[in-house]
């Protein structure tokens, strides 16, 4: 009697586990269909082309805040993934005990910081004293997300690779600089990319940190101005009362989740095919 | 003759070398400095632009539910009451459901199943805030307030959480947004943690005679409960600071309600909406000071998840 019912416990709570994976695998998929769902039904070569219409007409497109979010993620690139990179590097070539594992839990804490804060930070640092919303303070706000991500991400994957490696190429009588970029940089380079690759896909669907910085914009934006981007333009797009607007919103998003799926997927392939050179 | 040939180096090749290296050091070290500047410009930043709020109010600041940009009114409380209590209802709907299904991938399903299942999950931690704020706008709403909250009403309407009327929006809709959005944490480090248990323990407790469950619950989860509780807190600091998904469903009402079905307010949301509008002076001073106690309150639950999490991985894990 009582192994009965202890049998039954066993089989109900593994049971009970089980429909708990099921529930959260497919949030995945009920997200992806409705997603591409409502998307696909407004995804058309004008959306890619055309300039956003006036309130509440129907029509136009979102071209303006597709350049606008790979002029300001390119822009956020170009300053995170050097300055990320090299302090991976310093993290984990050059460490010095103390002052590298203080850096290492800054930038854990630097990655902790809700996106919305970091916006609150760019403001203050590039939109008040310029007295105007840019592209340019966007990219700021984006870099400072993105470069705790490449460095702890670089410092991993350069960790990875064999001590014997630096040792050899050092024994060798090349000098430490010449060894890492030769050697240890080389031989983690793929895990270093993805990182990046992970990274710049994270920042490219960031909205909060934008709203006051980037702000928004119906026509082109220079660096200088103020920018539409893809996810803010979802957001706005989203709470407005029109169906229409509705419709461009999911466009959109389908268009921002197929962007973070494709790098997501990219860099899980890459990383498969294993580290360059074998774990020893 | 290797010996030779070092000492026969001519001195300016092993100067140059020294000096590269140098250069190399300092060149990094000004890289890795650079990150620590920017947390440093952040709380000076932060504390800086809440000086007029602050002097203001004082401590005052967190206990007043004043929000009136007419009369320059401010005060936090009903955000911060809505930042933790939408955060604290989605954990305890994905605690449960996120420990329940780290449990299934890490004792039940074959690791290729299992790694590929956990991908999956963790592909929901990269999707944009955004489209999560899309979809519950678009969908979860609507459903929200005619079926679900009309139910809780009719079934669960004797408590003080369930009552009002049903809008849609509210901390019940955001709690159940968050609760999607914390999950991925929660059973990919869960899962991690559940798989560093040594196989000895389940062995043990299985030759004893103990079923599968028992076995589980009593032995694998105990020793990996550490990690367990490290990835509650890195959801529950997901979460706290989670802002475009929870701005668009939580109603954006600066009140303070018993129950679950009114809108509310967080400090993610107000500073999210408010900021550009707010040109300067005490308001944006206050916004900011509402940015300072979010920073805080995330970097004392990252600051134990880390902790928590360190702790188990070097009590004899399988990762590097």
């Amino acid at each position: 009697m009582r192994l009965r019912w202890r049998k039954f416990v066993n089989a109900a709570m593994l049971s009970a586990s089980g429909v708990c994976a099921v529930i959260a695998v497919s949030a995945l998929f009920v997200i992806l269909a409705f997603l591409v769902y409502n998307g696909s039904k407004s995804l058309d070569w004008n959306f890619f082309t055309q300039l956003p219409k006036a309130t509440g007409e129907a029509g136009g497109g979102m071209a303006n805040a597709i350049v606008g979010s790979l002029e300001i993620v390119g822009m956020a690139s170009l300053m995170g993934i050097p300055i990320g990179f090299i302090a991976g590097v310093y993290l984990s070539e050059f460490d010095d005990k103390h002052f590298a594992s203080l850096v290492r839990y800054t930038a854990d804490l630097l990655n902790g910081v809700p996106s919305i804060i970091v916006g609150v930070l760019a403001w203050t640092l590039v939109v008040l004293p310029m007295r105007h919303f840019s592209a340019f303070s966007g990219a700021v706000a984006l870099a400072v997300m993105l470069i705790p991500i490449v460095t702890r991400q670089t410092e991993q994957f350069l960790r990875e690779v064999p001590m014997a490696l630096r040792e050899g190429s050092l024994a060798l009588g090349a000098s430490k600089w010449k060894m890492i970029a030769t050697v240890a940089v080389p031989a983690g380079s793929k895990g270093i990319l993805t990182g990046m690759i992970l990274g710049v896909a994270r920042i490219a669907g960031e909205s909060a940190p934008l709203l006051f910085t980037a702000f928004n914009n119906q026509f082109w934006g220079g660096i200088n101005e103020p920018s539409a981007s893809l996810p803010v333009m979802i957001y706005y797009r989203a709470i407005s009362p029109y169906d229409d607007w509705h419709r461009q919103a999911w466009a959109a998003g389908l268009a921002l989740i197929a962007l973070v799926l494709l790098a997501n997927i990219a860099a899980r392939m890459v990383l498969a095919r294993g580290i360059s050179v074998p774990r020893g | 003759m290797a010996s030779t040939a070092v000492a026969d180096r001519p001195a300016s090749t092993k100067i140059a070398t020294q000096t590269g290296d140098l250069v190399a050091r300092w060149v990094a070290f000004i890289f890795a400095a650079l990150v620590l500047l920017i947390v440093v410009v952040l709380v000076f930043e932060l504390w800086q632009g809440s000086q007029p709020s602050r002097a203001k109010f004082g401590w005052g600041f967190l206990t007043s539910s004043a929000w009136n940009p007419v009369t320059e009114e401010f005060g936090a409380l009903p955000f911060i009451y809505g930042t933790v209590i939408t955060s604290f209802v989605a954990l305890l709907i994905s605690i449960p459901l996120g420990v329940g299904a780290a449990v299934f991938l890490s004792e039940m399903a074959p690791a290729g199943l299992s790694n590929a299942l956990t991908f999956m999950v963790e592909l929901l931690a990269a999707f944009p805030s955004v489209i999560y704020g899309l979809l519950a706008f678009l969908t979860l709403v609507p459903l929200m307030r005619s079926y679900v909250e009309p139910f809780l009403k009719r079934t669960l309407g004797f408590l003080p959480f369930f009552r009002g009327p049903a809008f849609g929006v509210g901390y019940l809709t955001a709690s159940l947004v968050l609760a999607i959005m914390t999950f991925p944490f929660i059973i990919s480090v869960s899962r991690e943690s559940l798989l560093a248990v040594p196989r000895e323990q389940r062995e043990a407790a299985l030759a004893l005679g103990a079923t599968k469950w028992e076995t589980t619950w009593h032995i694998v989860v105990p020793y990996a409960k550490l990690g367990i509780y490290g990835s509650i807190f890195l959801g529950l600091a997901r979460a706290l600071g989670e802002t475009m998904a929870v701005t668009m469903v939580i109603g954006n009402a600066p009140e303070i309600h018993a129950s679950l079905l009114s809108p509310g307010y967080s400090i993610a949301s107000v500073i999210a909406n408010e900021f550009a509008e707010a040109a300067t002076g005490v308001r944006i001073a206050s916004l900011i000071e509402l940015g300072l106690v979010l920073f805080c309150l995330t970097i004392i639950i990252n600051g134990i998840a880390r902790l928590l999490i360190i702790a188990t991985t070097s009590k004899g894990s399988k990762r590097p």
